[in-house]
């Protein structure tokens, strides 16, 4: 069970300002139902240009629905320069804190509330879209907003960016790519694992380096992909090339290249020799993949 | 506030005669039933009584009856310890919606060299018989296939595929532990190898199992040490959790019939009531197989950690398939292997009864769950009036 605070709670059970605002002058939508959250912020202005009513309308759960209300009650009376300041941090210590994978939430609230005022300053026409690369495809997250959350909140691991922005919560293909993101924003803020040094092997015989292949995808390689419904086989060795098929849901995941040189690779070179390559065997994948979204 | 327990495929409540038979034995008769003198020894019938009590509720014979420390003990035993009887078949077949116990293991198994076939089950949750036939060959060592689905109540045709692939010589283990005391059982009859059972989930404490050995099947032991268990399963036996598992045993075969139809009377009220009252709601599997307990229900467009919560504020307990209950952000691998849609996946709820349940409550959960849908979908994006 989670441990929410009384303040969540308390917003939960009793959401303040649900609904849509008339005649808006700001409309943010975020999320989708193959998410698993979704929130709809309107909001109107007084003459001031302060604003004077916010309302939200939250597909998710006690911690989605807790945060639109608490934003809500956040911006009003602030005008759009000042509400542009909030970030998901200010949203999730208003509540007295949030459970770690639940950040994702604040988030959410906080890219409502950008959407809607990004269509208040485009005359009301523009929707919220997506921009920059998108890293993430399962759950639509950008490069831009992974940057972001990373920025914001002082994020140093991949599992800490799936909890804020949900990114390499699906199939897990862009884990890889998120890393490399972290490293460039946080450079040596990470922290250094006190990983032993790779011990590569002398010379191997044929066999014997085979068997090192498929004891790495064992050990290394398929617990990650297995996380998150995915799988690799092994079918040949020629060489320095190593040719294997991915299984379940990575089979046909768009992201199943970066899978392949970032772990599967990368996990090869370190555990058997610098001097492989992978390839990948595509006639033999053929299980269907349910992608989502 | 009074608690309403509908959550009894998570666990139920230690039954008030399961405990009585288990009292003297903590402080009182607290002996090893290994030891030569009587004050331990004499243990030795209890556990005799007990194993006699679970082979009654199966249909089997005592010696077939291994006691472990639970349903995954009983399922990774069953998987491991049959695999390594037939060392040079590397092939094991299961479904996309077992439990993890059976799930984790046979993915396990992927790592040291076994082919792991997952089938997959339709809309209603249901299993094709021709592609398991279709999949079974001379190198398929196990195939385990769970009774009755934890989630959704399915109940697959366990006698039939037991028949199936025993008939090939093939090894044959289903991880029972949700159909036991609601499934009326006949082991000496059917062609089940290996049977899993749990005592949590019969009305005996947690910590304690079965696993059920048809003789002549051949097992290494998965926990070595001592000699316990006919030297199937070593490790001083659970006195206590072992004589109440057989009490349950007992209880659960008089109680079968009422399982049957009050709980099932009680089960349909609150389901079918909720169907009709709830805007956007769905049934989640097979309504004609299916355990006369379980009750699994989607409401659309709004999502279930959302619900239970509301629930709890009421003392009602249930549990959900969506993805926040988890903690991880996809739903339920069982509705998905369902192809329940996402609009429908987030928000199920299971509701799970037990003998210990009355219409009252039933009639409570009828009354507190319709508002509780129509405010969350007052407050949900996607519900246009």
């Amino acid at each position: 069970m989670w441990e929410y605070t009384d303040e969540l709670k308390e917003h939960f059970f009793n959401p303040r300002n649900v609904g849509e605002v008339e005649n808006p002058d700001g409309v943010g939508e975020v999320g989708s139902l193959a998410c698993g959250d979704a929130l709809k912020l309107t909001f109107k202005l007084d003459e001031n240009g302060r604003i004077k009513d916010a309302q939200f309308k939250t597909f998710g759960c006690a911690s989605a629905i807790a945060t639109s209300s608490v934003l809500t009650e956040m911006i009003k009376g602030k005008t759009l320069e000042e509400a542009a300041k909030v970030t998901n941090k200010d949203i999730a210590d208003y509540l007295g804190g949030l459970p770690e994978q639940k950040m994702h939430c604040s988030v959410m609230g906080r890219e409502a509330l950008e959407a809607a005022i990004e269509n208040y300053r485009s005359g009301g026409k523009k929707k919220h879209e997506l921009e920059g690369r998108v890293v993430c495809n399962c759950f639509g997250v950008t490069e831009n907003e992974i940057e972001r959350v990373i920025k914001e909140n002082n994020l140093t691991t991949v599992e800490e960016v799936t909890n804020y922005c949900k990114a390499g919560g699906g199939c897990g293909g862009c884990q890889g790519d998120i890393e490399k993101i972290i490293e460039k924003i946080q450079g040596d803020k990470i922290e250094e694992l006190p990983a032993a040094a790779p011990r590569r092997p002398g010379k191997l015989t044929n066999i014997q380096k085979i068997q090192l292949i498929q004891q790495t995808i064992n050990e290394q390689i398929r617990p990650a992909l297995r996380a998150h419904g995915g799988n690799i086989e092994l079918i040949d060795v020629e060489d320095d090339k190593v040719i294997v098929a991915f299984r379940g849901m990575c089979s046909q995941c768009m992201l199943a290249e970066y899978t392949m040189k970032d772990l599967v690779q990368a996990k090869l070179k370190e555990f058997v020799s610098d001097t492989l390559f992978v390839e990948e065997d595509k006639d033999s994948a053929s299980e269907p993949h349910e992608h989502r979204g | 506030m009074e608690t309403v327990y509908f959550d009894n495929n998570a666990t139920t409540k230690v039954a008030e005669e399961v405990l009585e038979e288990m009292k003297p034995l903590f402080c009182d008769l607290y002996g090893n039933p290994s030891s030569m003198h009587t004050f331990g020894g004499q243990l030795g019938c209890k556990i005799r009584k007990a194993r006699e009590q679970a082979a009654t509720l199966l249909g089997c014979e005592p010696t077939e009856v291994i006691f472990t420390s639970g349903g995954t003990e009983s399922d990774n035993t069953a998987i491991k310890g049959s695999l390594a009887a037939v060392p040079n078949r590397r092939k094991v077949i299961t479904t996309r919606v077992e439990h993890p116990a059976v799930l984790a293991a046979c993915r396990d198994l992927e790592n040291h060299g076994y082919t792991v076939i997952e089938l997959s089950v339709d809309k209603e949750g249901r299993l094709d018989l021709a592609e398991l036939e279709d999949k079974l060959d001379d190198d398929t060592a196990l195939v385990t296939i769970m009774y009755a689905n934890n989630e959704t109540g399915v109940v697959f045709p366990v006698d039939k595929i037991a028949e199936v692939v025993t008939g090939r010589g093939i090894v044959f283990h289903t991880d029972a532990v949700q159909a036991v005391g609601k499934i009326p059982l006949n082991l000496a009859k059917s062609n089940i190898d290996l049977l899993s059972l749990s005592g949590h989930k019969l009305h005996a404490p947690k910590g304690v199992g079965i696993l059920y050995v048809r003789k002549g099947t051949r097992l290494a032991p998965f926990m070595v040490g001592g000699h316990q268990e006919a030297g199937r399963r070593a490790g001083t036996e659970n006195v206590p959790g072992i004589v109440g598992i057989g009490k349950a045993c007992e209880l659960a075969a008089q109680n079968l019939e009422e399982e049957n139809n009050k709980v099932k009377l009680l089960r349909d009220k609150l389901e079918n009531t909720l169907l009709q009252m709830c805007p956007g709601s769905r049934l989640n599997g097979d309504r004609e197989n299916r355990l006369p307990n379980t009750s699994n229900l989607s409401f659309e467009y709004i999502e279930g950690e959302a619900i239970l919560l509301m629930l709890d504020k009421f003392g009602i307990c249930a549990s959900s398939g969506s993805a926040c209950t988890s903690g991880s952000l996809e739903p339920s691998h069982v509705l998905r292997a369902m192809g329940v849609p996402f609009t429908s996946a987030h928000g199920s709820v299971r509701f799970s009864l037990s003998r210990y349940n009355t219409e009252a409550e039933v009639d409570y959960v009828i009354e507190k769950m319709p508002p509780i849908i129509n405010k969350l979908r007052e407050l949900s994006p996607f519900v246009t009036k």
